[in-house]
């Protein structure tokens, strides 16, 4: 189990695998594993809760276990730091990066938990979740549903398991080890996305299409999957490496096997062409669970992706470059052309996920130590400003009960659903200057203005990029920064210039959770724009594989 | 290397008031007007006493300051003023008390409607300060991007929210412009450090370790790429100047804000262009700049008549005086890529004159409009016989942006003819005719205003108020001041224009012209 810095991880570097003739039971460092054997416990326990404690008290001891279950989880990560080593028979490698991303998927799971545990207060009722994701949208099922009062709690068990399963996923060792983990990471969302309380249709609209196009990509990732074991007789990333080693030359099966392995992944981080599904599914799914996906999905998939081409295909980077050249720029170009003319706010958040995959591909490309640190960096800084985005627009409400047209309510209710029209948003800046505020620190920050998260971002993936000799792809970053900078700032415009229409929103009073959740997302992008070091420090740290 | 920090101490006297003056309850919008002044006068306080401590003689950068910031990225806090930063810092803290004191009442109407409040539209002024102060003290190259680009934040509200009709328009046209001419100058810059981590010790931005590398040798980026980071610095200095073609933005952005934010954009953040090319472009990539001069050079000559020829026909003054300006920023940036002594200390004191002057004329515009409601020049005529005072600033404002000896920006404009006569006499002689037009543009829009019968709707015009007369008053004893005695600030700007020069490697064409026979002395 050698430690292996980057730029030993090149061709020839790769230590034999011990072959064992005799079986012998794995050691498991259970200690290693603990983050993610502790939310998985604790889905668990969430089952268990669903099905044996009443109805009126599942809700807090759900929410109580998944913080719990969460924070621990991210204490082990904390107190496991500076580990490097491989355990369960090397599927799992715990190294920095596994580690930065571990903490990352956790403390946005955090932030998630809290957005997703909001309920409203006395006056308003925000519960972003259907009275019980079973009943037909319309029927006489959901009426009844909701005048009993229902609530979604199987909402928490369902995002710790995807929480698992991201912890999982940048961890995997090896490629089968990967499938587990990106379905156990994907299952729980395709259900989480059509469980949206308001406009029910287009939330199971988006679950079908996410989850359709979504089964398909892992099957183009289990094709590649076997592609690969057929040239290389393994699925472990060493192995496969040192396969390419070896044998320095292209075979048609290794790259198709790349090829297809690719598609899955670039599926999940939502990058050009393979991004089709991210606007519709964004827009429809509960936003609560947008906001989850749209930060910790990302940040588990650019981790697999990163592991994949870093320890198993550093030799194969002169084929596998181009086409992520190819790709980033798309995706870059494509996110920001398209973004701009979007009249959604979740929409337009989603074109800007896929605008900013395009930036993280750039310290992908780069293959070098700077390039994984400013990846890990920027997987942050990305994180905390979309979580807090998503949960400024959970708290722009219709004003008006009973507005949402065909959705069969039949409680009333002195909140509609969300505002997610551009034109709403006019004058908020005037209604709500301090949510408008928050909003505009993250709209700044993903436009890359200094003295925010983003910048610091952008500059430590740009000069990563160019060190690596990327330049063009930091000229296209520029010029899609500079598209991208319009649609932000539109929407600044919007809420600060414009006039607030007559029947404009209401800006709800969240429960304390939105409101921690929105501090604390606020506090991370500017701190991390004004004071970055200890962050980069320790993703520089964190910046080494082991295999 | 003084101990004391006297350029962060400069930096948060503003900051410090933008705060206080935010925290301020909504209702006393009187208070924040106050409150504001005071700070913006303490600021201006602190700047003329660090003044008086700077060196003439001494090390090139003076009050350095440096801290670690971003130790991942070789970045610091750091701070530091040659002459030239000095004195635009000083025209900046002198510009700040006569904006606030000239825009007292602006917000009023907003407040008084509930839809503006007073207190952010001061705020905000004092916060732009911070970041003047600040772009122009930088000597760390990402200190002064950063500052570069913060400064958007708070013109842009400042036009976006108190402008006219047209505002939204013009304060996101104004910041998309700057944020795409900054993104350039981002990718260069990001270029420049990796470049200098592959030559240097360790990848630096610090402007004066690169300078020195630059101008050794040591720092051998190849042609290619520093031509590339030329220009990458050079656009977004030219879209800030604004140099022709660059320039749309600034008519709308100056027409549309109110005349306190249209002093501090024409006056001060735009001088950030030219500054910006003097201090940056020149010295980071003297081979670039030299190549790049004659597109340079003709940019600015045709900026200088276009803007001169737009600004005749214009029906709007605020739009004229911001075309008056577009036409002034071509001969600053034709005194500076001159690349003799006088052209650029001549370019240098342009800088400070064109803020005092385009400042005075704008407010005085702004006292005009604000009486008649309209920027037209159709609806003025005759306002002399009603509002002598006013007509009278408002002349000498006038006389001052074009050229008239005895006002200061005669010395400036002479000194940028011949320090580019010495090296390019076709370019000097085009560039003098400007002078003509500048005559044309001025005298005939306060021909139009201010003389012959008065206009229907101007009888109640009143006079200068004392607020008013207070505003304008130091503008118009400094513009009569450094147009009779402009050593003071040539003194400090000298030196540090020799050390640009000699770090371009260009001296001035033999033979010298007699130092006696030009309107400055040589610094000692």
């Amino acid at each position: 189990m050698s430690v292996l810095t980057l730029l030993a991880a090149a061709p020839g570097a790769v230590p034999a695998a011990p072959t064992a003739n005799t079986f012998t039971a794995p050691h498991v460092e259970y200690r290693a594993l603990m983050p993610m054997l502790v939310v998985f416990g604790a889905a668990t326990a969430g089952i268990l809760v669903e099905a044996f404690l009443p109805r009126t008290r599942r809700y807090w001891a759900q929410v109580g276990i998944s913080l719990a279950g969460v924070l621990v989880a991210l204490g082990f990560v904390i107190s496991n730091h500076g580990m490097a080593q491989t355990t369960a028979a090397d599927a799992v490698s715990v190294d920095g990066v596994t580690l930065f991303l571990q903490g990352t998927i956790l403390a946005l799971a955090v932030l998630a938990i809290l957005l997703v545990a909001e309920r409203g207060t006395a006056g308003a009722d925000l519960d972003a979740f259907a009275a019980q994701g079973a009943s037909a949208p319309g029927s006489g099922g959901e009426r009844a549903a909701e005048a009993a009062g229902l609530r979604s709690t199987e909402v928490f068990p369902l995002m710790l398991f995807s929480i698992g399963g991201m912890l999982l996923f940048p961890a995997a060792n090896d490629l089968l080890t990967s499938f587990v983990a990106l379905e156990v990471l994907s299952l729980p969302l395709y259900l989480l996305c059509g469980l949206a309380r308001r406009r029910r249709l287009l939330s199971q609209e988006a679950a079908m299409k996410y989850f359709l196009l979504g089964a398909f990509s892992s099957a183009f990732f289990l094709y590649g999957v076997a592609m690969l074991y057929g040239y290389s007789g393994s699925v472990r990333l060493s192995d496969i490496s040192a396969s390419i080693s070896a044998a320095p030359h292209s075979d048609v099966l290794l790259l198709a096997g790349i090829a297809l392995l690719a598609v899955g992944l670039l599926f999940k981080v939502g990058a050009v062409p393979f991004h089709a599904w991210t606007p519709d599914v964004y827009q429809g799914a509960p936003t609560p669970i947008t906001g989850f996906m749209a930060a910790a999905t990302k940040v588990a998939a650019f981790g697999a992706l990163l592991r994949v081409t870093y320890v198993a295909l550093p030799g194969m980077r002169w084929d596998w470059r181009p086409v992520l050249w190819g790709v980033a720029i798309l995706t870059m170009l494509a996110g920001a052309v398209l973004a701009i003319t979007q009249r959604d706010i979740k929409r337009m958040l989603a074109y800007s996920a896929i605008l900013n995959a395009g930036y993280i591909l750039l310290g992908v490309i780069s293959t070098t130590s700077k390039g994984v640190s400013s990846t890990l960096f920027y997987l942050a800084a990305y994180g905390f400003a979309t979580i807090g985005a998503f949960a400024v627009v959970t708290l722009v409400r219709e004003g008006v009960p009973g507005r949402d047209a065909g959705e069969g309510s039949a409680v009333p209710e002195s909140v509609g659903g969300e505002a997610t029209d551009l034109s709403a948003w006019a004058g908020l800046g005037k209604r709500s200057p301090l949510l408008a505020g928050c909003f505009t620190v993250f709209l700044l920050a993903f436009a890359g203005i200094p003295l925010t998260s983003g910048f610091t971002g952008k500059f430590a993936l740009f000069t990563a990029a160019i060190d690596g000799g990327a330049w063009p792809l930091v000229i296209v970053g520029v010029i899609a920064s500079a598209a991208a900078a319009f649609f932000y700032v539109r929407v600044i415009v919007l809420m600060y210039f414009s006039e607030p229409l007559a029947d404009g929103p209401v800006v709800v009073v969240p429960s304390p959770m939105t409101t921690v959740a929105l501090t604390l997302t606020v506090a991370a992008t500017i701190a991390l724009g004004v004071v970055p070091q200890m962050a980069l420090d320790l993703a520089d740290k964190a910046a080494y594989f082991v295999q | 290397m003084s101990s004391f920090p006297w350029l962060t101490t400069l930096g948060a006297v503003p900051l410090v008031g933008s705060a206080a003056v935010a925290a301020l309850p909504k209702e006393k919008g009187d208070l924040a007007k106050k409150v504001a002044l005071a700070f913006s006068t303490a600021t201006l306080g602190v700047a003329v006493a660090m003044a008086t401590q700077f060196k003439k003689g001494g090390d090139r950068f003076q009050f350095t300051e440096t801290h670690a910031w971003i130790k991942a990225f070789h970045i610091n806090y750091g701070l530091g003023v040659d002459g030239i930063a000095l004195v635009l810092i000083l025209m900046a803290a002198v510009l700040m008390p006569v904006v606030l004191l000239a825009a007292w009442n602006d917000a009023d109407e907003g407040q008084a409607a509930g839809k503006r409040s007073v207190r952010a539209y001061f705020s905000l002024f004092l916060l732009l300060e911070t970041m003047m102060i600040g772009v122009f003290a930088a000597t760390d190259l990402f200190l002064f991007y950063v500052f570069f680009e913060a400064m958007l934040i708070p013109m842009y509200f400042l036009i976006g929210s108190f402008g006219g009709a047209q505002r939204s328009y013009a304060a996101v046209k104004f910041l998309l412009y700057s944020l795409f001419g900054g993104l350039f100058m981002l990718a260069a810059l990001i270029g420049l450090y990796v470049a200098s981590g592959k030559h240097l010790s360790s990848a630096t931005f610090d402007f004066n370790t690169l300078a020195d590398a630059v101008a050794s040798g040591q720092l051998g980026i190849s042609p290619g790429l520093a031509k590339g980071l030329f220009l990458g610095f050079f656009v977004a200095f030219a879209v800030k100047a604004p140099l022709f073609p660059f320039h749309t933005w600034l008519p709308d952005a100056a027409a549309e804000a109110t005349p306190g934010s249209a002093v501090l954009l024409v006056g001060v953040l735009d001088k950030v262009g030219t500054f910006g090319m003097l201090r940056y472009c020149l010295e980071l990539f003297p081979g670039a700049s030299k190549f790049f001069t004659p597109l340079v050079i003709g940019m600015a000559i045709v900026g200088t008549m276009y803007g001169a020829l737009l600004a005749i026909g214009q029906t709007d003054i605020k739009r004229l005086i911001a075309y008056t300006s577009i036409s002034h920023f071509g001969l600053i940036t034709l005194g500076v890529f001159a690349m003799t002594s006088r052209g650029q200390s001549g370019a240098s004191l342009y800088m400070v004159n064109h803020g005092l002057s385009t400042g005075a004329l704008f407010i005085v515009a702004g006292f005009l409009i604000s009486r008649r409601g309209s920027q037209l020049i159709d609806d003025y005529g005759g306002v002399n016989k009603v509002a002598p005072k006013l007509a009278g600033v408002f002349l000498i404002a006038g006389l001052s942006s074009l050229a008239l000896p005895g006002l200061s920006s005669f010395v400036s404009e002479f000194l940028v003819l011949v320090g580019t006569f010495e090296r390019y006499k076709a370019v000097s002689i085009v560039a003098t005719t400007a002078i003509i037009l500048a005559a044309l543009y001025v005298l005939w829009l306060y021909q139009r205003t201010m003389t012959g019968p008065l206009k229907s709707g101007l009888e109640k015009m009143t006079d200068l108020r004392a607020r008013e007369v207070a505003a304008v008053a130091p503008l118009l004893a400094l513009i009569i001041g450094l147009g009779f005695y402009p050593k003071p600030v040539l003194d400090i700007v000298n030196p540090s224009v020799k050390t640009t020069l000699s770090h371009v490697q260009k001296q001035d064409p033999a033979p010298a012209v007699n130092a006696q026979t030009l309107p400055k002395a040589e610094p000692k």
